[in-house]
């Protein structure tokens, strides 16, 4: 700018005195999410080995399906994550979505909606998203506007979404029915090109978050609150719309990833999802994002997915007892976390 | 013409007097030390400045005109910045991320709003050269010096078009060579005709870089002289009360 006269002296734009980590120890490369792909190439290229079965068409899609509904959630999780929140209530969400898109379709089934094609099935899936969205307004406003804890907002959450769900269905598993029922297999349990719909859903939306995340304000907004939210408020960014946003967005990835799991059972049961919120962070966590916020992003969110779902399916292929996956998962959480310390030990001394 | 005037300002929180019949003038362009012991009212008096809270009674004056703050961006506005003690960075975001947060450069493409990267990486060396500091727009703010990230904390305002600094302490707990970086910094925003209100408890800081230093005592201004007419043992016996005003 024109109001500063260069002073005399030396320009500074060659930055000699200023040391540059390489390239290979900065940015992807050196985050933890690489670490952890680098970790689940080598699981897979062992597996492969081991069993003829892993790399077989119908195990590969059924791994796939398998770690999209958790990848979906991930995803919203994550960004959550990324702002220093929690969102324990997803699993729950899930589960009352499903069950909401399946009542109302049923429903709908015999009225004037018949008539009008795919009415009955575009209602029934708004009244699903639409009680994720519910759940995350909730959630978004009582901790951003109210002020309390993510962490205890969400665990109350999770166990009000839960007993509603039980409480509406009465216990008893809700299908989905009436003239687009059809259409609501394809788009939610069908292939595309051979690929189950559920994987394109979550590499679509992962490569949507990953562009909002790095390249709009909002994403740059997300992760200033999780690294100094106090600055962040500071500068003018609209801290509260943030926060109710990144919970709004995980109830709907919760709630979209319900839908589609009524797709894969046939059934929305009421304790459908349970226990999911804990694989879906630890996911997040494996692949990369930070608890304390200001760290995280899709690529993680998805590789931390699949490998969960990779050792759970080579588990089963090697005849193990299926108890030992949670044994295994919880060692994971804990190596990833670890290997990721030990790293930053060694850079910083 | 005076950038800032304060008349007779005071300020009480319940039954405490934390500021009583403050009058100061600052000169566009000029470098004023703010000096006094916690508890002095320099904090309270710099929140009022900064549009932290009004005050309690008095005016205040910005280029002649009167002027009511409420919340910090009612003072950003008119053309005040503050840079905060721990400086309000973003540790996980760039630098350019940081100077820009909050005002980012968009590219419209269709009906979304992009980050414009390049643009905003390059007006931020800009204002790192123009402040000498070696600092890389897209280097993470988390692996810098304290004097790169005063530098960018510094490089904020000057993007805002700031007219008016206020910064709090910029060199507690930094190293010797950054203390210098710093009050470089300082030296450089006064060449381009901003005015400073430097807030540090440390003397030797104050009088290398101000032309002025105002000294509190127990919410009230005991001492504004020019630097020159003053020494650093008169402005410590006018901190602690052994000499009552000058």
């Amino acid at each position: 700018m024109s109001e500063f006269s260069p002073a005399a002296g030396t320009e500074t734009n060659d930055f000699s005195n200023v040391g540059r980590t390489r390239w290979w120890r900065r940015g992807f490369f050196a985050s933890q999410t690489a670490y952890v792909a680098a970790a689940l190439i080598a699981i897979m290229i062992v597996m492969s080995f081991l069993s003829s079965a892993f790399l077989s068409s119908g195990n590969l899609a059924n791994v796939a399906k398998n770690f999209s509904f958790v990848g979906i959630v991930t995803l919203g999780v994550t960004l959550v994550i990324v702002t220093g929140g929690i969102d324990l209530s997803v699993g729950s969400t899930m589960a009352l979505s499903a069950i909401t898109c399946a009542i109302v379709m049923q429903a709908l089934s015999g009225t004037v909606f018949d008539g009008i094609p795919l009415a009955g099935m575009i209602v029934s899936l708004g009244a699903g998203l639409g009680v994720a969205l519910l759940i995350g307004l909730a959630n978004g406003f009582l901790i951003a506007r109210v002020g309390l804890s993510p962490f205890v907002t969400t665990l109350g959450m999770l166990s009000i979404v839960r007993g509603l769900a039980y409480a509406v269905t009465e216990g008893r598993g809700q299908a989905p029915t009436g003239p687009d029922v059809d259409m609501f297999y394809n788009i939610t349990d069908g292939n595309l090109a051979g690929i189950p719909v559920a994987v394109i859903y979550l590499l679509v939306l992962a490569a949507i978050m990953g562009v909002v995340l790095h390249h709009t304000a909002f994403g740059r907004h997300v992760f200033a609150l999780g690294g100094n939210e106090k600055a962040a408020a500071l500068t003018g960014i609209a801290v509260e719309r943030v926060k109710i946003a990144v919970y709004v967005l995980s109830a709907l990835s919760a709630g979209f990833a319900g839908i589609l799991m009524v797709g894969w059972l046939g059934s929305a049961p009421a304790n459908l999802a349970t226990g999911y919120e804990l694989t879906i962070i630890a996911a997040a966590v494996i692949g990369g994002a930070n608890l304390n916020g200001g760290i995280g992003g899709p690529a993680g969110a998805v590789i931390g997915a699949l490998l969960i779902e990779v050792i759970r399916n080579g588990l089963v292929l090697a005849g193990i007892n299926a108890y030992w996956q949670i044994v295994l998962v919880g060692g994971i959480i804990i190596l990833a976390v670890l290997v990721d310390r030990l790293r930053t030990l060694r850079m910083t001394s | 013409m005076s950038l800032l005037v304060l008349q007779d300002v005071g300020k009480e929180f319940g039954a405490i007097r934390a500021l009583s019949h403050v009058n100061l003038t600052i000169k566009p362009g000029e470098v004023v030390g703010l000096m006094g012991d916690n508890g002095a009212g320099k904090s309270t008096l710099v929140k009022i400045i900064a549009g932290n809270f009004p005050p309690s009674h008095g005016r205040i004056l910005f280029e002649d005109r009167e002027v009511h703050f409420t919340k910090p961006v009612d003072a950003r506005s008119v053309g005040i910045e503050v840079v905060y003690q721990d400086l309000a960075l973003a540790d996980n975001l760039t630098a350019a991320a940081n100077v820009f947060l909050g005002r980012e450069m968009r590219r419209k493409v269709g009906p979304f709003s992009f980050l414009d990267h390049a643009a905003m990486n390059r007006r931020t060396a800009e204002l790192f050269r123009e402040l000498k500091s070696e600092t890389r727009p897209d280097d993470v703010v988390r692996a810098m010096s304290g004097g790169q990230r005063q530098a960018v904390a510094i490089a904020r305002t000057r993007l805002a078009k700031a007219k008016l600094i206020l910064m709090d302490e910029p060199t507690a707990a930094i190293s010797v060579r950054q203390v210098a970086e710093v009050l470089d910094l300082i030296r450089r925003l006064k060449d381009a005709g901003i005015a400073v209100i430097l807030i540090s408890h440390r003397m030797p800081d104050v009088f290398a870089v101000c032309e002025r230093v105002i000294v509190m005592r127990r919410g009230t201004k005991v001492a504004d002289k020019p630097i020159d007419q003053s020494s650093p043992e008169e402005v410590t016996a006018l901190i602690t009360g052994a000499k009552e005003a000058a």
